[in-house]
């Protein structure tokens, strides 16, 4: 189900320095039409359908077609993703509309220290067995070994 | 065509691949690096925030023990994964990444993924190994502590590495060389040591869709065979490249089936209301001994599903109206709606298209059942399925023959492997691929420091990487004038044509799903032989913009992994695994002369492969 893209939403995010869905899609499909200054599906046949470029267009300008050879046309999955949960409209082919918010994340963007409550690393210990700050997040005493062995 | 600007990176560590493998291995790497002044680098071909098979979210961690409330010990998962692996896995790695993932998903919570909660404040399970996340953003936040922990000047993102350096003298290897996405120019990253992370092989088989459907296949699309394909051509030991992930899913939207199964109880019926694991109960015996064995392997699983297809009996069906019917009787509203949204959410966290597809249908699941149907094959080793790299285990709990020096290395020294990369230890999936690159960073940081001589690069071989880079440009400049049609050329062809191509010869002659999955010697041969041809016209592949020059290389990727799998599948002489791949001429599984590894190194001066098989060793009883 590829993406397309609104021609009188999408502003080809002049004030950023690339366009959005061209910095984050994972297949290199997002693309920028120079003449028209929006931003097209270069392969649709290669869309995962991932939503990533959906989620993150900054004017709502992306949505998703269900790919041609399979899938009925008339409904919508629409995603408005905050940053602390996503709120899903499925409109299905009959007009029926379902809602769904999930929570996505439990703390703020950016907050991560990734070392917190580990200990300074210990140049002595980089070759035991045990990974960094695992005397705290692993959850047992003992890294277990099998039984039978030391 | 003008020269490319080139880059040069100098750093220790070197990682390719930016997925859940990649960024545990950047965590890692970041903490043992400041310990011992060592830089690390990652590259990715898209963007770290989303990239890999992570991307699109997930609704559930299926690698996780419980060991802090006495769930699960690392040997009872062993004995799981041998089991549905049908016997054949390598058990210190398995064992080795259960006793340290626990860890990984301990931090991924506290890091702000939303994990659901029991009453009493455990994770709530799905299955015996799978707890439920609230997962659409389980990679950016994985992503966020990625770059911190290495610092964001030491992310390359939109470069597509496609080989790897080894010093001439030592055989060590030294970095690797790829091409920017976005500009005209060539990065040449040296390092000290290198870990090969960049995903399993896709698009490999034809697939269902094979219109505007072609990339909405189970496994990412992007995931193009990098961390084989480098470590092939690299002169890296590879191991079970025969084996192959295929998998029930819902059809058309392949949305996932493990929810349903384990957590809402929902069965699978035939057509006429039957359960296919009683009308082909029989079929377990003659897959012995792990037919009769519980519980029962996922291709055994398959092949009973293949069999009541043959039958006449399809289609299959997901019961989701008796399940969520049973499951909400006698509830309030209240209740009901919050068993729709987890069901709903299943979906919505990972694969947008089925519920797209249900709207799109009118199908309400409560209502209405949903068809099942087996994936394409695809090549993987974090699934149930073990492809990968023949590597070193961890030096405590490596058997005689498993052990060379450090964790998770491969046979080329320096060059370590992670996730999809490491083969004969499946089921890690997103916590485990993560722990296994945490694993492979550490092993590599001691590397480093026991070598200090920063290994030498090949200017040679630089420079004829570089020249052959940009040759598909070159092929469509020279030859575009031949036609007045572009796209009908008789001097070449483009990448998607050449997609098409391995995947309908792969598709016929090496058991895709056109052809029930089955094969023999005659036909992995003849399949081998139309492989050689295309191999030989990849010289003609051409390229009109940096997009398609992307295209050109993941093909090459593909093309690698098919002529390993078909390889291998030639070599082991029995059906180890039936319901992913049947040698009609051998139909037994023959634990007498085949519960062994199959091995191969590919000889890139020669062109050659060498095949041997490995001992299987036990740690677990």
């Amino acid at each position: 189900m590829p993406t397309y893209v609104n021609p009188d939403k999408c502003d080809g995010c002049k004030a950023l320095d690339k366009p959005a869905c061209a910095y984050i899609c994972p297949n290199d499909l997002m693309a920028l039409d120079l003449a028209m200054g929006k931003a097209f599906n270069q392969e649709p046949d290669q869309c995962w359908e991932c939503y990533a470029c959906v989620k993150t267009c900054p004017q709502s300008a992306i949505a998703m077609r269900g790919y041609a050879d399979v899938v009925p046309l008339g409904a919508s999955l629409t995603p408005l993703r905050g940053t602390e949960s996503i709120m899903w409209t499925v409109q299905f082919r009959d007009q029926r509309v379902k809602r769904f918010k999930y929570p996505i994340r439990s703390t703020q963007w950016g907050s991560i220290d990734p070392y917190q409550g580990a200990p300074e690393p210990d140049k002595a210990a980089l070759k035991d067995p045990h990974l960094c700050g695992e005397g705290a997040w692993l959850g047992v005493d003992q890294l277990p070994v099998p039984s039978g062995r030391a | 065509m003008n020269q490319p600007e080139v880059e040069v990176v100098e750093t220790d560590l070197l990682i390719l691949g930016g997925g859940m493998a990649g960024c545990g291995a950047a965590f890692e790497a970041g903490y043992w690096g400041k310990a011992h002044g060592l830089r690390t680098t990652i590259v990715e071909k898209a963007a770290v925030e989303r990239s890999g098979a992570v991307a699109m979210g997930l609704s559930a961690i299926n690698c996780y023990m419980g060991m802090r409330w006495g769930e699960n010990q690392p040997e009872d998962f062993v004995r799981y994964v041998r089991q549905d692996l049908m016997g054949l896995c390598r058990e210190d790695l398995v064992y080795d990444i259960a006793r340290h993932v626990d860890s990984s998903v301990h931090m991924f919570e506290e890091w702000g993924l939303p994990i659901f909660k029991n009453e009493d404040g455990r994770y709530k399970r799905e299955g015996r190994w799978q707890i439920m996340i609230h997962g659409e953003s389980f990679k950016p936040i994985v992503a966020e502590a990625a770059k911190k922990a290495v610092g964001p000047e030491n992310v390359y993102e939109r470069i597509f590495v496609s080989d790897l350096l080894r010093d001439p003298a030592t055989g060590h290897v030294s970095g690797a060389v790829g091409f920017s996405v976005r500009d005209h120019k060539v990065y040449v990253f040296k390092a000290r040591a290198v870990i090969s992370s960049a995903g399993g092989a896709t698009g490999v088989f034809r697939p269902h869709a094979v219109g505007e459907g072609l990339g909405r296949i189970w496994y990412a699309p992007w995931n193009t065979g990098s961390a084989y394909s480098l470590m092939i051509k690299a002169g890296a030991t590879m191991t079970q490249m025969e084996h192959r992930l295929v998998v029930t899913r819902f059809k058309d939207g392949y949305g996932p089936v493990g929810m349903w199964f384990l957590l809402f109880k929902g069965k699978v019926r035939n057509a006429y209301g039957e359960l296919y694991e009683d009308t082909q109960v029989k079929a377990l015996d003659e897959f012995p001994p792990y037919g009769q064995t519980r519980p029962i392997p996922t291709p055994l699983r398959n092949h009973q599903m293949l069999l009541d297809r043959a039958q006449g009996k399809g289609p299959h069906y997901m019961r989701t109206d008796d399940a969520l019917q049973a499951l909400t009787q006698g509830l309030d509203p209240k209740a009901i709606r919050a068993i729709e949204s987890d069901a709903w959410e299943d979906f919505l966290d990972m694969t947008m298209s089925q519920a797209l597809l249900w709207a799109s249908n009118n199908i309400d699941p409560a209502v209405q059942p949903s068809e099942l149907t087996l994936t394409e094959p695809y090549l993987m080793g974090s699934h149930s399925a073990a492809t990968g790299a023949w590597v070193s285990g961890p030096e405590d709990l490596a058997p005689e023959g498993y052990f060379w020096g450090y964790n998770r290395m491969t046979t080329v020294p320096g060059l370590f492997a992670a996730g999809d990369g490491v083969g004969g230890s499946a089921h890690k999936f997103s916590s485990g691929s993560y722990t296994e690159g945490r694993l492979a960073a550490k092993a590599a940081m001691a590397f480093i420091t026991d070598n200090p001589d920063r290994p030498a690069v090949d200017g040679d071989h630089i420079t004829s990487i570089v020249e052959t880079l940009f040759q598909p440009y070159r092929v469509f400049e020279d030859n575009q004038g031949s036609s007045t049609k572009p796209d009908i050329n008789p001097n070449y062809f483009y990448p998607k044509q050449g997609l098409l191509r391995l995947q309908k010869l792969m598709d016929e002659y090496v058991a895709g799903l056109g052809a029930n999955y089955i094969t023999n010697e005659p036909t992995l041969l003849r399949g081998l032989e139309l492989l050689e041809s295309l191999k030989e016209d990849m010289s003609k592949v051409a390229a009109r913009d940096r997009h398609e020059l992307l295209r050109c290389w993941e093909l090459w990727d593909r093309i690698r992994c098919a002529e390993a799998h078909a390889r291998h599948m030639l070599y082991r002489k029995e059906t180890r695994w039936p319901g992913y791949y049947y040698r009609g001429d051998y139909p037994k599984i023959d634990d007498q002369n085949w519960k062994v590894f199959v091995n191969s190194r590919y000889q890139a001066e020669t062109g050659e492969w060498e095949l041997e098989t490995q001992p299987h060793h036990s740690i677990v009883s």
